[in-house]
């Protein structure tokens, strides 16, 4: 030790537990892949992982602990976002049992990289410094890339992972660009830090800081796939392997607005007045680039890409308010739209694999006569996801409009309704599909990436793997349970709002 | 009593999803009929001169949100929730009779949106309205498109194409009134407890300024509801694909939920704005009984007769409603329960007219009288009754509202008078088109079966006995409706107090 005045900083393990925990699973499970005895045992040893660390965040719940010389912070915001991407992970992992890519990908490195995503989704959530912001930023996405692209025969996957990696990494950029503005201002990479600089050094509404935040919104934007910048989220999703697609919705969602939430109200909170409306107003063409995209598409999953876009609007209003009800509202939609989005990629998947039309509308046609415990998971979906009573959709729309309004942006709900209104356009499709056998749809019109043949997604290999896929526990088990809590949800909404109060108190 | 009220139909449809086919029509009838029984059993028990709500059920839902579930009977919904038992009962038996297929879902979706239309009756929060009101739109979603009829031979859409038009435009409206319900709560709380009661709500006041733009966001979803003139574009195309037992239920009961949103919320809730937008509303509802009544006299297919004979009768409500006065409203009530049992009974004629000739088109028909003395007897009751023969409860309704009108707007009342000769002519050319005339080839002229008959005749029976004593409902409903209006006139009393 030369003490050249470096103080270790205090590492409170108890509080890293959980992050801990997940980088042990990865190593496991990565070594588990090497020997041919071991391999079958990664799906099971990375459900091990998410259930162990799961249980160390719950130890943590109504903490407030700052860690490493404030790197990190736990509190009920990191623990319910991280929550929710553990969730969406474990999900994905039953989806994923026989799935093509899982099986070229080798068990081993896809199970491995999907814990390491949860690894960045989880230090993201946390993160209190623009250093560990960035660095976990990317250990979220680097696994997602290869993901998107491991089912190694499909074109549209290699695409789906190139075009992500390319689009991900201009994001990145953007955002390091935006950071460093915002380091050069206040002096400082601490959120905290951040927030005292902007005032204590005269900075407010001073054009360096506004090109800062600037810059990091439209990094972050990219991310949520928030409209001007989502072009790449119906293209990826798409292409990638539907689990992946499942995993991809919902947890890079939550996690990139857990930290867009912390860093735009607890860094750049002295500068709320000028980024409110800059962020009211991304989410109104997230809403209206989304609602109007979705309308037409024949690919489920593209579909489902250009309604996140949408849905990503409405959450976004859930921050443009910055206040506590606004958090807890994201926080309940999240968590919402978590279920919603599973019932219908379980659904999706089983289909892929029983019918020879990929994801395209037509393999759901008639799916009410021929597989009602299908049809109803995916049809309670549509109609959660398009917001009707009776769903922790409506409930959701009802928190963030509350949430709007109080807030003196009852423009924005009006633009939530409106559209709410045309989503019902593309949902009531799928969901006439089922029911009413759905119009007939003129093939090839399906707008899909590259030289993607007629049916969206189809290759040799898409032809049904698994004619029974869609009476297989580990399909219809997700499926059925999600449909159930999202209605279970929107009829006794008590405990999530109870949940999402918790986390929405951590920062106000 | 109240919670029974609202959930046995959607229990009993549940129930029915694991039933096998044959007795799946028989146990939904029963749900049907149970509902109506706890209904009638409660309107019994109802205090008659009393203003205020009985029956109440008050529990908090979500308590971080300010909802509550809240249910309650008063004078103004009371006759409603029994219309909608009744009328039900009769869509259900009327389908039970007859082969469906996958009849399981049928029922099941028929009782969950009776359920959902009985809570948006009974509701006295805010957001519980806003719920139901929508929630009572979905089943009807699945109704329309999956037993629908496709209209492409004749160059309209299929049915899920007609189901989504209308799924559209009534959403328009209950989505912005979600926004106007949320943002009426969060104003009138002014930054204290946040409540959706609508007690509370009208006790606390709205400023005048928010009163504005709140109406239209109500005012949409409920005209669109009606159809009133305008907006009534999703009616034509959806009344043409609807199951035919779903249509009595549909135009009989789900138009009045507007009508009566008018009534229980818009009005003390925005009285201000309700003064100040009335003239704007009367003459959408004079535009409604002028362009109803002609197209119910040019169309030929039965079911658009009935669709804008519809769209007039909801006018002249809506009139009733805007003269802002308590005898005005009165008659807009009574009228309701009216015109929901007419219209119930002409679909389920319309029904068994289209059985027994094989088309819908009124040029084809005739002469079906003929050997079918009962149920021509009871069709000209029916018939009577639409076009508001004295005598009849409809007469009584639409006197009350036209009285109110000339109090209240003389000139539109002589418009609005022209109405009900009109009325004459198109109730009278659905009757004399079908019953008689030569009878073409192919039409049968049978009596009504010992089935349909049981169907029918209760319903005709109500519309008899309104006839004799529509004090039944004017005597329990004015107390409430008197409240209602008050708030308005009171209201703008003290308006001119402060302009002076």
């Amino acid at each position: 030790m030369s003490g050249a005045g470096f103080a270790a900083p205090h590492v409170d393990y108890a509080a890293t537990a959980p992050i801990i925990a997940l980088t042990v699973g990865l190593v496991v499970i990565l070594m588990s892949g090497v020997f041919e005895t071991t391999k079958r045992w990664a799906p099971g040893l990375a459900v091990m992982t998410l259930a162990a660390t799961a249980g160390l965040l719950l130890w943590h719940w109504n903490d407030q602990i700052d860690l490493i010389a404030g790197a990190l912070r736990v509190d009920n915001l990191a623990i319910s976002i991280s929550l929710i991407a553990i969730v969406s992970a474990f999900s994905t992992i039953l989806l994923s049992i026989r799935e093509r890519a899982a099986e070229e990908a080798g068990q081993g490195e896809y199970y491995a990289l999907l814990i390491g995503s949860v690894l960045g989704m989880v230090l993201l959530s946390e993160a209190e410094n623009l250093v560990t912001f960035f660095v976990a930023i990317e250990t979220l996405s680097i696994p997602l890339y290869i993901l998107c692209a491991t089912n190694l025969r499909r074109e549209g996957s290699l695409e789906s992972g190139l075009k992500y990696l390319i689009v991900g990494s201009l994001g990145s950029a953007t955002l390091l660009y935006g950071m460093a503005f915002i380091y050069g201002g206040t002096g400082s990479t601490d959120f905290a830090g951040i927030a005292h600089g902007i005032q204590a050094n005269g900075m407010l509404h001073d054009p360096l800081i506004l090109i800062g935040i600037a810059l990091a919104a439209v990094g972050l934007a990219f991310k949520t796939s928030i409209a001007p910048f989502h072009q790449w989220t119906p293209d990826v999703y798409q292409g990638a392997p539907t689990p992946i697609t499942n995993f991809m919705a919902v947890a890079t969602k939550a996690a990139a607005f857990a930290v867009f939430v912390r860093f735009f109200v607890v860094a750049l909170g002295p500068e709320t007045g000028d980024w409110q409306l800059g962020l009211a107003i991304l989410a109104a063409i997230s809403i209206v680039v989304g609602n109007v995209g979705a309308i037409g598409q024949d690919s489920l999953k593209r579909l489902l890409g250009y309604s996140g876009v949408a849905q990503a609007g409405y959450m976004l209003g859930g921050i443009v308010v910055a206040s506590e009800k606004g958090l807890s509202s994201l926080v309940f939609y999240l968590a919402a739209y978590l279920f919603m989005n599973l019932a219908a990629f379980a659904v999706i998947v089983a289909r892929e694999r029983e019918t020879p039309y990929g994801d395209d509308i037509r393999g759901v046609r008639g799916l009410m006569a021929e597989r009602p415990s299908l049809a109803w998971p995916l049809t309670i979906s549509m109609l959660a996801l398009a917001g009707l009573p009776a769903t922790a959709g409506f409930i959701g729309k009802l928190y963030l409009i509350e949430a709007l309004v109080e807030g003196s942006y009852t423009w924005l709900a009006v633009f939530i309704a409106v559209g709410t209104m045309i989503s019902l356009a593309y949902y009531l499709r799928v969901v006439a599909a089922m029911w009413m056998g759905g119009e007939e749809t003129a093939a090839g019109t399906s707008a899909a990436p590259g030289a993607t043949p007629v049916i969206s997604g189809a290759s040799p290999e898409a032809d049904p793997v698994d004619p029974e896929a869609g009476r297989r526990w580990y399909l219809l088990a997700p499926a059925v349970i999600a449909a159930g809590i999202t209605v279970f949800l929107g009829v006794i909404p008590q405990p999530l709002v109870d949940f999402a109060t918790h986390a929405g108190s951590s920062l106000f | 009593m109240i919670n029974a009220l609202l959930w046995v139909p959607l229990a009993f449809g549940f129930v029915g999803l694991f039933l096998p086919k044959r007795v799946v029509g028989w146990w939904a009838t029963a749900g049907a009929a149970a509902t109506l029984v706890i209904g009638v059993i409660m309107a019994f028990g109802f205090d008659n001169g009393a203003a205020g709500l009985q029956d109440t059920v008050h529990t908090s839902w979500i308590s971080g949100l300010g909802v509550d579930y809240s249910l309650g009977l008063d004078g103004l919904n009371l006759f409603l929730v029994l219309l909608t038992a009744l009328l039900w009962l009769g869509g259900i038996a009327f389908a039970a009779f007859r082969e469906k297929e996958r009849p399981q879902l049928f029922f099941f979706l028929m009782l969950a949106a009776e359920t959902g239309t009985l809570g948006s009756f009974l509701s006295q929060d805010l957001l519980l309205f806003v719920l139901f009101f929508d929630l009572m739109l979905v089943p009807f979603y699945f109704l329309f498109g999956a037993w629908g009829i496709d209209r492409t031979a004749e160059g309209g859409p299929t049915a899920p194409r007609a189901t989504l038009k209308m799924m559209i435009y009534t959403l328009i409206g209950s989505l912005l009134m979600l926004v106007g319900a949320i943002a009426t709560a969060i104003i009138s709380a002014h930054g204290g407890h946040l409540t959706f009661s609508i007690e509370a709500i009208q006790q606390q006041g709205l400023p005048v300024g928010s009163q504005r733009w709140i109406f239209w966001f109500f005012a949409a979803a409920f005209l669109v509801k009606m159809p009133a003139f305008l907006v009534h574009g999703w009616m034509p195309d959806t009344y043409r694909a609807a199951p035919l037992s779903t249509l009595v239920v549909f135009s009989g009961v789900l138009a009045k939920v507007g009508a009566y949103g008018f009534l229980k919320i818009v009005l003390p809730l925005f009285p201000q704005a309700t003064s100040q937008f009335q003239t704007v509303l009367l003459l959408l509802a004079l535009g409604s009984i002028l362009y109803g009544s002609v197209m119910a006299f040019t169309q030929t297919n039965l079911r658009l007769i009935a669709g804008y004979s519809s769209v007039a009768q909801l006018g002249f409500i809506t009139i009733g409603i805007f003269t802002l006065r308590a005898d005005g409203s009165d008659g807009a009530i009574l009228q309701m329960v009216n015109h929901g049992l007419v219209v119930g009974a002409i679909f389920i004629i319309i029904a068994i007219l289209v059985e027994r000739s094989g088309t819908e088109d009124l040029r084809a028909m005739g002469g079906m009288a003929m050997r079918a003395p009962v149920f021509a007897a009871l069709f000209l009751i029916v018939t009577m009754a639409t076009l508001a023969m004295p005598g009849s409860a409809n007469f009584i309704g639409e006197f009350y509202i036209l009285n109110g009108l000339f109090q209240a707007k003389i000139v539109f009342a002589f418009i609005a008078i022209s109405a009900v000769a009109l009325a004459a002519y198109y109730a009278l050319r659905l009757y004399i088109g079908t019953m008689h005339n030569r009878k073409p080839d192919g039409v049968l002229s049978r009596e009504i079966s010992l089935r349909d008959g049981i169907v029918l005749a209760p319903l005709v029976l109500c519309i008899l006995a309104l006839a004799l004593y529509p004090q039944l409902i004017l005597h329990r409903a004015d107390p409430s409706v008197q409240q209602s209006v008050a708030a308005v006139t009171e209201s703008s009393e003290s308006n001119l107090a402060v302009n002076e």
